[in-house]
């Protein structure tokens, strides 16, 4: 392995959020490291307190990653105030210690929305999301033949946008930073990508309504274009989505033809 | 005592076999259906696409992940792309050909017959993902897009930027959710697996621990499927994510499913090198990257501390070019890996370490733009620069193998069936489709093609095989239930109290696991270095059983459920020494240093392996017994693997 002896070391101290169980009282519980490697991630600083922490018979402090590049939407943490930590476009497991500076003091603390509850310690549970999902965000194709890939052409730019909406990794980040904690960028993203591709256009008007239904009815709040789900998304998730959203929802609710089908078990429209 | 392995290849010629199949399965009838329920272990991108297709069918499903959410799968980090013989380049693609080259890229150690209905399913594959809305990358013309991937002459890997799985698996998730909400599908989230209920000779249930509360809880069903990814993460520090385990598979073969060439682990050429002794991961570099970026080293020693820019051309050592001219950067993986790991051996390794080569793209600049090489790679590049903190667009990258992919896994028949009746696997999970050696973008091919195009057929043909028996219900207060348990509850809580005594913890011992696998069972392998490996994994084992530090309760923790998988990665490390030291031969990602050709290619020797491996769990500290499946090549002639 490869020496380290070269790379620059901080000292730092933690103040980390601590919560036996979703009603249990939270806590900050203190820390101090010394000789962090600023070339280590932050998910890897946080990896050597907890040896330290088990070291001296404690339990363990709990915070969840996977991937570790970005990707799977698993690390969810608010460093020092901020939804994946100061670095734009990141996760916050693409946080390096080099964003710190010798002597800071950095704060820790889990996503905090209702419709998020703490399940311990920085692990929240974000199912909630999955039931937007389940409401609409999909396209009704079953598995089976279907026309060839290439029978239906995509402009380009229309798959470019498409993509850059798809490109959502569901971590959260949007709801945490939002004071009103609202899902809108999340539901957008799906939204908008499914309306920009001809395979989303059958079932476009049941999907936003049931989306944004189920949206409002998991707690989360409600847009007031406040731009913060933006400024914290890691993927970059642009803003005009929620116009979209928008738009969308509102075409589909004066759509007399689906409102009358929308009792019905396939949803009509 | 030898177990008859019958791997159930269905009669005719290659290309009509899974017709064949198809045609002679037994059905089950649609009013029935309902009857019957499919528990589903894993929602990557075999598993979500199985789950969601069986449920399609009738049959009530329940789905179940270790995450909070079936979209977390590892098959998100996916980033290349997907093969498929669409033949859309016009350029010689034919389902003949993915699968040639998937037999060959395998160096000759994978069952034709899977491989044929492999090639023949990948292009569905794509019509079923356009058909969900996933963004492939499009020509101007509005048509998908292709490129090229190492082991491969012409150009059938799909991709969505260099996000393919990510997209891949949201598709698989989306078409997940929407049974979800019809009330097919119900979804178990937060669970881990820990055991398989055998009742009466068949796969009845699973037993799992819910990661959150502790609980430990009973699943009945008529069949299981075990889709729970690759087992990678025996080597402490891979691409794999973190929560990549072997514990599913690794408690069905306690149960008596045989394991497969646990041995055959794909080494990765292009990722992040090493940099610290606290990392936990690696990152990958795309191998699609290898399409425009050229690999070298300074061909003298005395260069290779020095600015790479200032080297010129004629004391730069091309070597992939040099010594693979018809494939170059694009030699497959495993031949890729060796040659970097011998010029680092030589001693022209670059960085702090010596353990890493140039991937430069000076000349692609040169050629095609910055912008150009931004649109193609922006995020890999921008990935790159995050943790290295270097500018790839003005320095080479610098690169370095890493454990990627496990080829081995369970034992499965042609119908992805295990040696236990009724339990099946899939995906990464099984050993099925890659022999010695994965091709690039051919594993979520693979997934895709298990979960939506063969188990919805195969658990059918079971189902209705066995319809009488399965149709009398296996409640979870049968005993099966009840012993299997009390087995897991006993294990955790002996682990608990353990680990109030002890002094290491379990990252240590991880590490330590990581490191003696990473060096004797890595890319060269000796019959010294085996025998070594087996008996530091020993005492590794002794270490976690007498000396295992464990803090916290039976609630969420990640450290106990941390502990739990590494008591099944020590066992599986010993197989897989085992494994490599049986096979005296060198195949694809196995490299035996005692069987080389003169030019040091793998040299394999067909007269005497050319069959599977597959192991049977003899107990705990117990020599496993080995078994063999003879592999017949009818189509295809056994030839020396040549990238020349
Ligand atoms: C960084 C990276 C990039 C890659 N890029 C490509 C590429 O470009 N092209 C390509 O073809 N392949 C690629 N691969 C390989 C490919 O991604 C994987 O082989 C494939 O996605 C595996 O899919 P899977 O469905 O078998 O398993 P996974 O996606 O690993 O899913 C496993 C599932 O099982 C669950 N699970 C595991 N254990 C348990 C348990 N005990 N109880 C309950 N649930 C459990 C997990 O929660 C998860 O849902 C890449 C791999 C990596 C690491
Ligand atoms: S929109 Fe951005 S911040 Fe919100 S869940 Fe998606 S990726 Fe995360
Ligand atoms: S751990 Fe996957 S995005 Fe951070």
């Amino acid at each position: 392995m490869m020496s380290t002896s070269k790379s620059k070391t901080i000292h730092i101290r933690l103040r980390v959020w601590r919560q036996e169980s979703r009603d249990a009282q939270g806590f900050f519980e203190e820390h101090e490291l010394k000789n962090v490697l600023v070339d280590m991630s932050f998910l890897e600083m946080l990896d050597v307190l907890n040896e330290q922490i088990i070291k001296s018979g404690k339990r363990p402090l709990e915070y969840e990653s996977d991937c570790r590049e970005g990707i799977c939407g698993t690390c969810s943490l608010m460093v020092q105030g901020q939804a994946h930590g100061p670095i734009r476009g990141a996760t916050t497991c693409q946080l390096y210690m080099r964003s710190f500076v010798d002597g800071e003091t950095i704060t820790i603390e889990p996503w905090r929305a209702k419709a998020f509850p703490v399940v311990r310690d920085l692990v929240t549970d974000r199912r909630a999301f999955d039931r937007i999902q389940m409401a609409g965000g999909y396209t009704g194709a079953k598995t089976g033949p279907h026309a060839d890939a290439n029978a239906i052409l995509i402009p380009k730019d229309l798959a470019d946008r498409a993509m850059d909406a798809a490109a959502c990794i569901g971590c959260g980040a949007c709801v945490a930073a939002c004071p009103n904690a609202s899902a809108s960028l999340f539901t957008s993203a799906k939204v908008t990508q499914l309306a920009l591709l001809p395979q989303g256009q059958a079932d476009r008007k049941r999907r936003v309504i049931r989306m944004v239904d189920q949206m409002d009815k998991e707690g989360f709040g409600s847009c007031s274009n406040l731009q913060e789900c933006e400024a914290a998304c890691p993927k970059k998730i642009s803003i005009q989505n929620i116009a979209i959203l928008k738009q969308e929802y509102l075409k589909a609710a004066l759509a007399a033809d689906f409102r009358a089908g929308m009792g019905s078990a396939d949803g009509g429209a | 005592m030898s177990i008859e392995l019958n791997p159930g290849i269905p009669e005719g010629p290659l290309s009509q076999k899974w017709d064949h199949y198809k045609a002679n399965m037994k059905l089950v009838n649609p009013a029935n259906k309902r009857k019957y329920s499919v528990i589903v272990v894993g929602t990557g991108l075999a598993g979500a696409s199985a789950a969601a297709s069986l449920a399609e069918l009738g049959y009530q499903v329940k789905s179940f992940c270790t995450h909070d959410s079936a979209r977390r799968a590892h098959s998100i980090a996916a980033q290349g792309g997907i093969n498929a013989a669409k033949s859309y380049p016009n350029d010689g693609d034919s389902v003949w050909r993915l699968f040639y080259d998937t037999i060959k890229g395998g160096d000759y150690r994978a069952r034709e017959a899977n491989v044929y209905r492999l090639a023949q399913n990948s292009t569905s594959i794509i019509d079923q993902c356009v058909s969900q809305g996933v963004p492939f990358a499009r020509e101007y013309s509005g048509e998908l897009a292709n490129r090229s991937f190492g082991g491969a002459q012409v150009s059938r890997t799909f991709y969505a930027r260099g996000q393919t799985g990510q997209q891949l698996l949201l598709g698989a998730y989306s078409q997940l959710m929407k049974e979800v909400d019809k009330g097919k599908v119900t979804l178990f989230p937060y669970r881990e697996m820990l055991d398989v209920v055998m009742v009466d000779g068949k796969a009845r249930g699973i037993i799992t621990r819910n990661v959150t509360t502790g609980e430990i809880e009973r699943h009945a069903a008529d069949a299981v499927v075990l889709a729970t990814g690759g087992y990678g993460r025996v080597y402490f520090l891979s691409t794999n994510a973190m929560n990549s385990n072997v514990t599913a598979i690794w408690r069905a073969h306690r149960r008596g499913a045989l394991f497969g060439n646990p041995c055959y682990v794909q080494i990765h050429p292009t990722c992040i090198p090493v940099s610290g002794s606290y990392q936990a991961k690696l990152t990958l570099m795309s191998e699609s990257l290898r399409n425009d970026g050229r690999v070298w080293v300074p061909k003298k020693k005395e260069d290779c501390k020095k600015d790479p820019s200032t080297i010129p051309d004629e004391d730069r050592d091309y070597y992939l070019e040099r010594k693979y001219p018809s494939f170059g950067n694009l030699a497959p993986r495993d031949i890729a890996s060796r040659a970097a790991k011998e010029v680092c051996d030589e001693g022209r390794g670059v960085g702090e370490s010596g353990l890493a080569v140039y991937l430069d793209f000076r000349d692609a600049i040169k050629r095609d733009s910055e912008a150009v090489i931004r649109e193609r790679y922006g995020n890999l590049f921008d990935m790159y620069h995050e943790i290295t903190n270097e500018n790839p667009y003005r320095a080479p990258m610098r690169i370095y193998p890493a454990v990627h992919y496990t080829m081995g896994g369970l034992w499965v028949d042609y119908s992805l069936q295990t040696t236990l009746p009724g339990l099946f696997a899939a995906g990464e999970a099984n050993f099925s489709d890659h022999g010695a050696n994965r091709l690039g973008a051919s594993a979520l091919m693979q997934g895709l093609s298990d979960g939506y195009f063969v188990l919805p057929y195969t658990v059918t043909n079971y189902l209705g095989t066995h319809a009488q028996e399965l149709l009398k219900k296996v409640d979870v207060s049968h005993a099966a239930f009840d012993s299997a348990e009390n087995e897991v509850r006993a294990e955790i809580d002996r682990m608990l109290e353990n680990g109030k005594k002890g002094k290491r913890t379990v990252t240590e011992i991880y590490r330590d696991l990581g490191k003696v696998v990473w060096e004797k069972i890595g890319m060269a392998r000796s019959e010294q270095g085996l025998k070594e490996a087996l008996a530091e994994i020993e005492k590794l084992q002794k270490d976690f059983d007498t000396d295992l530090l464990l803090t916290g309760d039976s609630k969420l923790n990640k450290n106990l459920e941390m502990a739990g998988r590494l008591r099944d990665l020590l066992e599986l490390g010993a197989l897989m020494a085992r494994d490599a030291l049986e096979r005296k031969e060198s195949c694809g990602g196995h490299f035996r240093v005692e069987s080389q050709t003169p030019d040091g290619e793998a040299q394999r020797d067909d007269e005497n392996f050319a069959h599977v491996a597959a192991w049977e769990y003899k107990g705990k500290g117990q020599v496993p017994a080995r078994h063999q499946e003879k592999l017949v090549y009818e189509n295809v002639k056994l030839s020396v693997r040549s990238y020349k």
